[in-house]
């Protein structure tokens, strides 16, 4: 279990990671925490030309207030800091403690999580409810996503591939807010079967699933049922969930109701 | 056995972490990996990635890349290296081809070694296996179990009439018997496929000098290792020395013989330099051996006075491509019968066993071998004789359990049980769980909507086994241990001990049994194991025997010991050997003074042998051989209880606290007879709840990594509460029986016959382990079934 042969570069600044990905683009792939890049590279699963050090770029893992409101979270920001932040909204801390173990949180990054883009991953999905901004930089300057159709479907995003994730802006959301993130995993630290994370405000409510289907997105029929005080389950209908032997679509259409009622029972709703 | 009783205050039984926590903790460990031998090689295998499998090979490109020393195939191999093929005489008439250390044309498992590369490093290795070419030809597999006897069944080795690996039947004709019952009960369990999971992988270096092997290797029993080797090989066995340092697990996976260390060692004679190779997870779970995946059909009869009259069995059993070598697979399913109904007095037995060959890795012997299927079985038959009878499993189980008034006691299918204190154990399990209160706790949870479920499981396991078990069979398998035990000049004993340590701590309780038996502190003696160049012949590391067999070669050697140094301490002493004692290291006399320290002794002995008396030569060494004759295997028993919440609505099954009463006979260590135990019913709880060795439709597996072959982790573990009951052997002088997988043993039962306590207000039944939340909730009609 040892990487194909691949080159190796570990820059000091942004100018010569855009510069690098000019050059190689879909044949590099950026290393920040490398929980997942590592063992994709050890299984020869991921088998790119170059791999590309971020951890020496200085400020790429900040986490700081947005003086308007809100927070921007630099796209190498620990999982770890980001559960420790009080900036972060209570929905990332509370699911980040199902991401995995300290020891990985200790490296993984917020970043690497939504780039990678797995569908039973937790943070993808919690961009998702948080209405939460993801930019990219490339040599062209900076794009902004929203994160509801940033994720296209397993591993895709509408990341290109001479660019990198730059920082998360989450915006401001008020005290009147309430947060769930549930999840049903095999074990405490595996992906989750099913997830879900929910935001809750006045007359506001977003909600997403990571596990269900192959992408987070929002699901306005299942949120207008919330708002409207109806039973939500008839909305879920525009689930398409994911199958597998283990997990079959039906599995997890029972599991994302089950879900989805839990939560909003944490959040005083129902 | 030995007239010498045991001291009371002695070292034997008391609570000591064993010597070498410290250091494997602290990271200190010097695994297989760990050493490093100049020259050396990395060897990488190309694995067939079908079940089953032509291929046409070309090596051209792998050979040439920059950094690979050689690529061989099986015709290369074969001029140094035998076959394999495992011994039949207990199995007449069982089919397993032989196994070359890789395969020749056709691969008949995913994971088969064809070719092996030797390389600068393990990636270089790694990218020429890549550039082999192959031509494959995939041909029809066959790895479901229940359809691998059936009629158009593809066979798993090409012109073979039938999958039917070896079948048998036991016991006599039951017609009668459950004619006449006032109940039968009846079930069908399924056990999919597990392996262990060590923390070191199985990982080999082979260095041969002038005909000669030096052979560093994670293994469970190095002598017999060597001898196999010297036989496939032939050289002489004095020219092959096995070197078992620290080993970081083993589990049963390390006691067999693997095609690629075969390869391996095979490849540095032929190169002529070292050779290392390491298995990597992905290599682990798919090539080591696999364990369990039974469907076995049980049916048991009740009198009107609830009372078994017997069982009546049918076993299907997944053997894999070979019967594994040299043990055969089909020991796990015969483990299996032996132990069924074993706990409970009956007076009649049937089953019929199947083993089916299957296009996937040999199953073989794994912690608890076979008992977890057999204890299943009729702990789940039980629970059902007791609800259908509407009274207290417990109650129905206090009726069935065999008297100790009644022991020795032979079994309708042919096993001797005694020494079992089955009653006693039963008593203990319920102060220990306080179960009066804890039955209220779970009556008001229940009311208020939890699903809560109490499971029991009793158990005995066949321990320590003597040569009768292996030795007609034509496996070479040791059942004899031998201690060489050495006073050292600095008044210290060094052991040399046959026995494996492996994790369990087995150094530690050698050194608690030679230190009472030679009169000094237990940290005065250094146990020294896994060395064929430096330890006696005997079984190593198998069927819970270090304590048993291991223990008694120690008690005897330090006896003969002490004896032959009081023979000594007389004359140098003018006093009579009978006069004097060995305390705490001194020499004593009748009145306990110190009259001289055994480090004085030794150097007089050594240093200043002018000294000694005319014709005394004054030996310091003592090596004795241990074999048991009598009791083929020793019984413990005990009983488990294990308390689950279920989830209604996610399946979702947690096991809350975990209860195991036990006996072992004379407890050496009871901090590792109960970390043993504690170890071994998680292991045990993952098997039920989590662990499956996975082939999706098309025979492909799917369980390669960690992330999908889900081992417990320590938020998966419940509290275990352990209490130990002890019941010595009689027929050895420390009186010690096996302890190291018991907790495997009756986990699983536990924890099936608690999930459905809880499901049982449901009308719901579960029989599948492991058990998922998914099939909870299929169980419940909650999701279709598939």
């Amino acid at each position: 279990m040892k990487p194909a042969p691949f080159r190796y570069e570990r820059p000091a600044t942004l100018e010569a990671v855009l510069a690098l990905l000019d050059a190689h683009g879909a044949q590099a792939e950026i290393l920040a925490g490398g929980q997942s890049l590592m063992p994709m590279l050890a299984l020869r699963v991921a088998r790119p030309d170059l791999v590309i050090d971020i951890n020496r770029i200085a400020g790429l893992g900040d986490i700081t207030a947005i003086p308007d409101g809100g927070v921007r979270i630099g796209a190498r920001a620990r999982h770890a800091e980001v559960m420790a932040s009080p900036l972060v909204p209570a929905l990332m801390r509370s699911a980040l403690a199902h991401v995995a173990h300290p020891a990985i949180r200790n490296r993984g990054t917020l970043g690497g999580s939504l780039a990678l883009a797995d569908p039973a991953a937790e943070m993808p999905c919690c961009m998702v409810a948080l209405g939460a901004r993801i930019v990219t930089l490339s040599s062209r300057g900076e794009t902004h996503h929203d994160a509801a159709s940033f994720f296209h479907g397993l591993y895709s995003t509408a990341r290109r591939p001479d660019e990198m994730i730059l920082r998360i802006e989450i915006p401001p959301l008020g005290p009147q807010w309430r947060f769930a993130f549930l999840e049903e995993a095999r074990r405490l630290g595996d992906y989750a079967i099913a997830g879900v994370a929910l935001a809750m405000g006045a007359g506001e409510v977003r909600l997403a699933f990571c596990g269900v289907e192959p992408a987070p997105r929002c699901l306005p029929a299942t949120e207008a049922l919330i708002l409207a005080g109806a039973d939500p389950l008839p909305g879920l209908v525009e689930l398409a969930p994911m199958d597998s032997d283990d997990a079959p679509e039906a599995y997890r259409r029972h599991l994302a109701g089950v879900l989805l009622k839990r939560a909003l029972r944490e959040v005083g709703h129902g | 056995m030995t007239d010498l009783a045991l001291p009371q205050d002695g070292w034997i039984g008391r609570r000591m972490p064993r010597e070498d926590t410290r250091r494997l903790v602290m990271g200190a460990g010097r695994y297989v990996d760990d050493l490093a031998c100049r020259g050396e090689l990395h060897a990488a295998f190309l694995r067939s990635p079908y079940p089953h499998a032509g291929f046409r090979l070309d090596l051209s490109q792998a050979k040439a890349l920059d950094g690979v020393a050689a690529v061989f195939v099986a015709e290369d191999l074969a001029r140094v290296c035998g076959g394999l093929i495992c011994p039949d005489l207990a199995f007449p008439g069982m089919v397993s081809p032989q196994q070359l250390p890789l395969v020749a044309e056709r691969a008949v498992y995913q994971g088969e070694p064809i070719a092996l590369v030797l390389a600068d490093s393990r990636a270089v290795a790694e990218d020429a296996v890549e550039l082999i070419a192959v031509d494959w030809q995939e041909l029809p597999a066959i790895t479901r179990l229940d359809q691998s006897l059936t009629q158009d069944a593809p066979p798993v080795h090409l012109g073979l009439a039938s999958n039917l690996g070896w079948s048998t039947q036991i016991g006599t004709d039951l017609r009668d018997a459950f004619a006449g019952a006032a109940l039968v009960v009846e079930t069908t369990l399924d056990f999919a496929r597990n392996t262990g999971v060590t923390l070191e992988p199985r990982g080999l270096i082979a260095q041969w000098d002038a005909g000669a092997l030096e052979l560093r290797i994670s293994h469970q029993m190095p002598h017999q290792l060597q001898l196999h080797i010297a036989e496939l090989f032939g050289v002489a066995m004095s020219r092959v020395r096995v070197i078992c340092g620290d080993v970081g697990g083993g589990f049963g996976l390390k006691m067999h013989i693997y095609q690629d260390e075969l390869a391996t060692i095979a490849a540095a004679r032929l190169i002529g330099r070292p050779v290392r190779f390491i298995a990597d997870r992905m290599e682990s779970l798919m090539a080591d051996i696999h364990a369990r995946e039974h469907r076995i059909h049980g049916r048991m009869a009740v009198d009107a006075q609830g009372r078994i009259i017997g069982f009546d069995i049918d076993d299907l059993h997944g053997m894999g491509a070979y019967s594994v070598f040299p043990r055969s697979s089909t020991r796990e399913a015969m483990s299996a019968l032996a132990v069924i109904g074993a706990p409970y007095l009956h007076q009649v037995f049937h089953a019929r066993l199947r083993c089916a060959l299957q296009n996937k890795v040999p199953t073989g012997q794994l912690r608890a071998v076979g008992n977890p299927i057999g204890c299943a079985i009729t702990e789940r038959l039980v629970d059902l004789a007791a609800s259908a009878r509407g009274e207290d499993r417990l109650v129905f189980r206090a009726r069935n359990l065999l008297p100790e008034a009644m022991q020795p006691w032979t079994s309708p299918s042919g096993f001797r049980l005694f020494g079992l204190s089955h009653h006693r154990c039963l008593e203990r399990l319920q102060k220990l769980m306080d179960l009066p209160k804890l039955r209220a706790e779970i009556s008001d949870a229940c009311a208020s909507g939890r699903w809560l479920g109490l499971g029991f499981a009793s158990l005995v396991e066949f321990t320590a086994p003597n040569s009768r078990s292996y030795g007609p069979t034509g496996a070479p398998v040791a059942a004899v241990d031998a201690v060489v035990a050495t006073l050292e000049m600095t008044g210290d004993i060094s052991v040399r001990a046959s026995v494996s340590e492996i994790g369990q701590g087995i150094r530690q309780s050698l050194a608690q049994v030679m230190a009472d038996a030679m009169g000094v502190p237990a940290e005065n003696v250094a146990v020294l194991t896994g060395d064929t160049a430096t330890v006696p012949h005997g079984g190593g590391a198998w069927a819970s025997r270090g304590a048993a067999i291991g223990g008694e070669a120690a008690w005897q050697a330090g006896v003969a010991l002490r004896a032959q140094i009081l023979e000594i301490a007389a004359a140098l002493l003018q006093a009579q050997a009978a006069d004097l004692d060995i305390r705490f290291g001194q020499v004593v006399d009748q009145h306990g003074s110190a009259r001289m320290g055994l480090d004085e002794l030794s150097r007089i002995v050594t240093l200043q042998s002018y000294l000694l008396p005319d014709g005394m030569q004054g030996q310091l060494s003592v090596s004795r051989t241990y074999r048991r004759e009598a009791d083929s295997a020793l019984p413990n028993n005990g009983i488990q209880a294990v308390l689950v919440e279920i989830d209604p609505d996610t399946g979702h099954i947690s096991a809350l606290r975990h209860w195991v009463v036990f006996d072992c006979g004379r407890v050496l260590n009871p901090l590792l007879v109960e970390e043993q135990i504690r170890g071994g019913v998680v292991m045990g709880l993952g098997q039920a709840l989590l662990e499956a060795c996975s082939y999706d439709s098309g025979g492909q597996f799917i369980s390669a990594t960690l992330a999908d072959y889900k081992v417990p982790m320590a938020d998966d573990a419940p509290d275990i509460e352990v209490a130990l009951v002890e019941t010595p052997y009689a027929g050895s002088a420390v009186g010690a029986k096996g302890a190291g997988e018991a907790g495997a043993c009756a986990a699983p039962a536990a924890l099936l016959n608690a999930v459905n306590d809880a499901l049982a207000g449901q009308g719901a039944q579960i029989s599948a382990l492991p058990i998922t939340p998914l099939d909870v909730l299929r169980a419940l009609g909650r999701v279709p079934q598939a």
